[in-house]
């Protein structure tokens, strides 16, 4: 195996001949931002938020899936691929229903992190406030559609690491939609094995675990009654 | 089968004419518009009593000018006969020996005609394209006979490589560079592709082909076959391509049976099969990354290049994809040279290109011309212009991928560098004339909704913007959008343009971008002053997210 050096941000590194320029920026403390990559298995290059410069070419290329070459000298942080990543989670955010505030995944999500990255403080797109579906039908699991980005890592885990190829795509342009089986109900879907994969890969709240939605969690009035009793009665009983 | 078999078969056909033939074109252009049964009205007079022995008719491919059909040509008299009707079909047999027929009579000695020069739809419109005899008669796979026998496979791909022949898909790769890669590929598997997935809105010029001579299209492809080392081809024709797909699919059988296509072709041992794959609806499926995947049987999505198809194609093999006209100029650049089709055309651009000219034109149809040829001889000569004495306003070249020329730059010849220069494309030979009423934001608008619904919905800049750019224009043409909204387009257009993942984002905002170039101050007569206030957009997504603190 040998190896290449190249030039990253300025820096000059060294990278085996079979790494992406994502992962030899990652091992060296550059973080190309990515939603649908996923390491384990294989990238598409659809998010295009690893986009980077590359001198000599024109295109902009896709860090997840260009692998390295020697001399490369690559750019991951240009004023014009920050506009870029910006302007595509717009597009995201503007997409479907991203609430945020009422997402299962708020403060523990992807496409969150990106926005607050990229500094994204609105929206300027029309939202397209698509209705969509919620499949509650799973007995562990469930997907909100409203929330899904297609990033189809859930495809991809189900057949490359699952071997089971539940999820797939149906529709086009804004108009897919992640599919189980033959667009049946997730709970009748005779290949799921129930494994969760799906859910560890999912970037959003998309794909949530039944019992973890605002409506499912158990309240504990208790902890209330625990500080009006303190207050009222200066007594601190548990 | 070998050379003397091939000459028996075309002396045989045309032993078999009648002196007269009439030819009643059977294209789709023509069946539209009755063409069937003008042909069996003909044939009907052709058969009654008292006709001379001597007049046959014979279905052939597209006539040329299609905007005027049915058409109906009589050789050897070379008439041509336009809109001709089931009732007046009759009266062009009787007018054989002399006399005025009912039907009009077209003028061939037009620019429309005269200014072609056919190397691609040579035998178009010539032959019966539904019988290989009619081919070989006219000289069909003599070229493939050639390569077998007289080339090597070097010697085949070198001989494309100095006719200068491009792609006719569109980007203009150099054909002989494509061929060489996929031949410098190691031994192996290799597969040959035609892309006959042509989806622009308005483009009918590798339709016609399929249609008036299919056979020109396989011999190509198995002259491709030698040349790169391959032993399968397949073609990948749209759905909405019934009846090219259904002559593509006889051609297939026919040339099988003769053994032009097959085990040991001409006694040689080069094998070559050819099947094809008829498309379900999506104009992405013309990208070719995306065509391999529905060849597959997979999903139709593009993937990101390199690899390119040359080197991992189909099933990972070495695959050369060409699009059918540049197939179907193969054949006659063997027969004839290289070096007599670089001849043709301009410095960067050799040979001919067809187009189909729709719009608001006197003539539309199929033509093909050499490139260098102006757009204005193309809109004016040979289009005869705006009916009623309009004007021209602007040419779309290049469908959704393209632009809008405006009629000062119609001077521009046609070729690939003068066409880019002007934010356009070759593209695969859609040709759109607007007159001066067309409103250029409606046509930016209308590219833009195409876009959208063909987005196949991968990567994000081009399932999403292409929505919200399609938006932006509503909005303008709605005259609700202000200065900033038509700010916001342009970057919007830029964004999509470089981060989309294949050339159906990537060109999605050519349209606008040169409707914008030329024609901005349509745009900004639509605009609304003042500020955005749409209550929509105002909501604050900020709190929505900032809420999350990095840990």
């Amino acid at each position: 195996m040998s190896v290449k050096t190249l030039t990253i941000d300025g820096v000059l590194v060294s990278a085996r001949a079979d790494e992406t320029v994502l992962q030899v920026g990652r091992h060296h403390g550059i973080d190309i931002p990515t939603l649908c990559q996923l390491d384990g298995v294989h990238s598409v290059g659809a998010c295009r938020l690893c986009l980077v410069e590359v001198a000599g070419s024109a295109k902009l290329q896709a860090a997840c899936i260009s692998p390295v070459s020697e001399g490369m000298v690559i750019q991951t942080d240009t004023p014009r691929l920050r506009e870029y990543r910006r302007t595509i989670v717009e597009l995201l955010f503007s997409e479907r229903n991203h609430i945020c505030a009422v997402c299962v995944a708020n403060r523990n999500c992807e496409l969150q992190d990106l926005a607050v990255r990229f500094g994204m403080d609105h929206v300027r797109f029309d939202y397209l406030s698509p209705q969509v579906e919620v499949d509650a039908s799973h007995e562990r699991f469930g997907i909100d559609h409203n929330r899904c980005i297609l990033c189809t890592r859930c495809v991809r885990v189900c057949d490359e690491l699952e071997g089971v190829h539940t999820w797939d795509l149906s529709g086009r342009g804004v108009h897919v939609r992640v599919i189980t089986d033959l667009n049946q109900p997730w709970g009748e879907s005779e290949t799921c094995t129930s494994c969760g994969k799906c859910f560890h890969a999912c970037p959003t709240g998309a794909i949530f675990q039944q019992g973890s939605t605002i409506a499912e969690i158990d309240r504990d009035r208790s902890r209330l009654q625990f500080i009006v009793t303190a207050r009222e009665k200066k007594q601190w009983l548990v | 089968m070998e050379l003397d078999d091939l000459e028996k078969i075309g002396d045989r056909e045309r032993g078999s004419w009648k002196p007269c033939r009439i030819h009643c074109c059977q294209a789709t252009g023509c069946l539209l518009t009755g063409g069937d049964v003008v042909f069996r009205r003909l044939q009907e007079a052709v058969g009654a009593p008292g006709v001379a022995d001597g007049v046959q008719v014979v279905g052939v491919g597209c006539l040329g000018l299609c905007g005027r059909g049915p058409l109906v040509a009589v050789r050897p008299q070379d008439m041509l006969y336009e809109r001709v009707t089931p009732d007046n079909a009759a009266s062009i047999v009787e007018a054989i020996d002399g006399g005025q027929a009912a039907a009009a009579q077209c003028d061939t000695s037009q620019p429309f005609f005269a200014g072609q020069v056919k190397i691609a739809c040579e035998y178009c419109g010539r032959i019966d394209p539904e019988r290989i005899e009619a081919s070989i008669e006219a000289g069909g796979y003599r070229a493939l006979f050639r390569t077998l026998h007289e080339l090597s496979p070097d010697e085949t791909v070198a001989e494309i490589a100095r006719s200068g022949l491009r792609g006719r898909g569109g980007a203009g790769y150099p054909t002989g560079l494509k061929w060489a890669t996929v031949s410098k590929m190691p031994p192996g598997q290799k597969y040959v592709v035609c892309n006959a997935d042509e989806g622009d809105p308005g483009a009918f010029m590798d339709r016609s082909i399929m249609e008036g001579d299919p056979h020109r299209v396989l011999e190509g492809m198995a002259i491709a076959g030698y040349a790169v080392g391959a032993n399968q081809g397949y073609i990948y024709v749209r759905a909405e391509y019934p009846l090219a797909t259904d002559r593509l699919r006889k051609a297939i059988q026919q040339a099988s049976r003769l053994g032009l296509l097959g085990t040991g072709i001409f006694s040689s041992p080069f094998n070559f099969r050819i099947d094809i794959r008829v498309g379900a609806g999506a104009f992405v499926c013309g990208e070719e990354t995306a065509l391999l995947a529905s060849i597959e049987g997979r999903r139709g999505y593009p993937r990101p290049r390199p690899p390119y198809p040359a080197e991992k194609g189909l099933w990972d093999c070495p695959t050369l994809i060409n699009n059918v006209e540049t197939f179907a100029n193969v054949a006659p650049i063997i027969t004839r040279g290289g070096a007599w089709f670089a001849s043709i055309g301009t410095e960067k651009s050799k040979g001919t290109k067809t187009f189909s000219l729709t719009g608001d034109i006197v003539n539309a149809g199929l033509i093909e011309v050499p490139m260098g040829t102006s757009l204005r001889y193309i809109v004016d000569e040979m289009g005869g212009g705006v009916p009623g004495g309009g004007q021209v306003k602007a040419v779309q070249t290049g469908g959704p991928s393209g632009g809008c020329i405006p009629a000062e730059h119609l001077e521009t010849t046609v070729d690939y560098e003068s066409l880019q220069a002007l934010g356009s494309i070759m593209g695969s030979g859609g040709m759109i004339v607007m007159d001066q009423n067309a409103n250029m934001v409606d046509v930016a608008r209308f590219f833009m909704g195409f876009c959208k619904e063909e987005s196949c919905g991968e990567c994000v800049p081009c399932r999403v913007g292409t929505v919200q750019m399609h938006r932006l224009l509503c909005r303008v043409l709605e005259r609700q959008a202000t200065a900033d909204d038509l700010a916001l387009l342009e970057s919007l257009c830029r964004t999509v343009a470089d981060t989309s993942l294949c050339g159906l984002g990537q060109s999605a905002p050519n349209p606008t971008l040169s409707t914008l170039r030329y024609f901005r101050h349509e745009y900004e007569a639509l605009l609304r002053t003042g500020q955005r206030d749409d209550p929509q957009r105002s909501l604050p997504i900020v709190q929505l997210v900032t809420s999350r603190t990095k840990p």
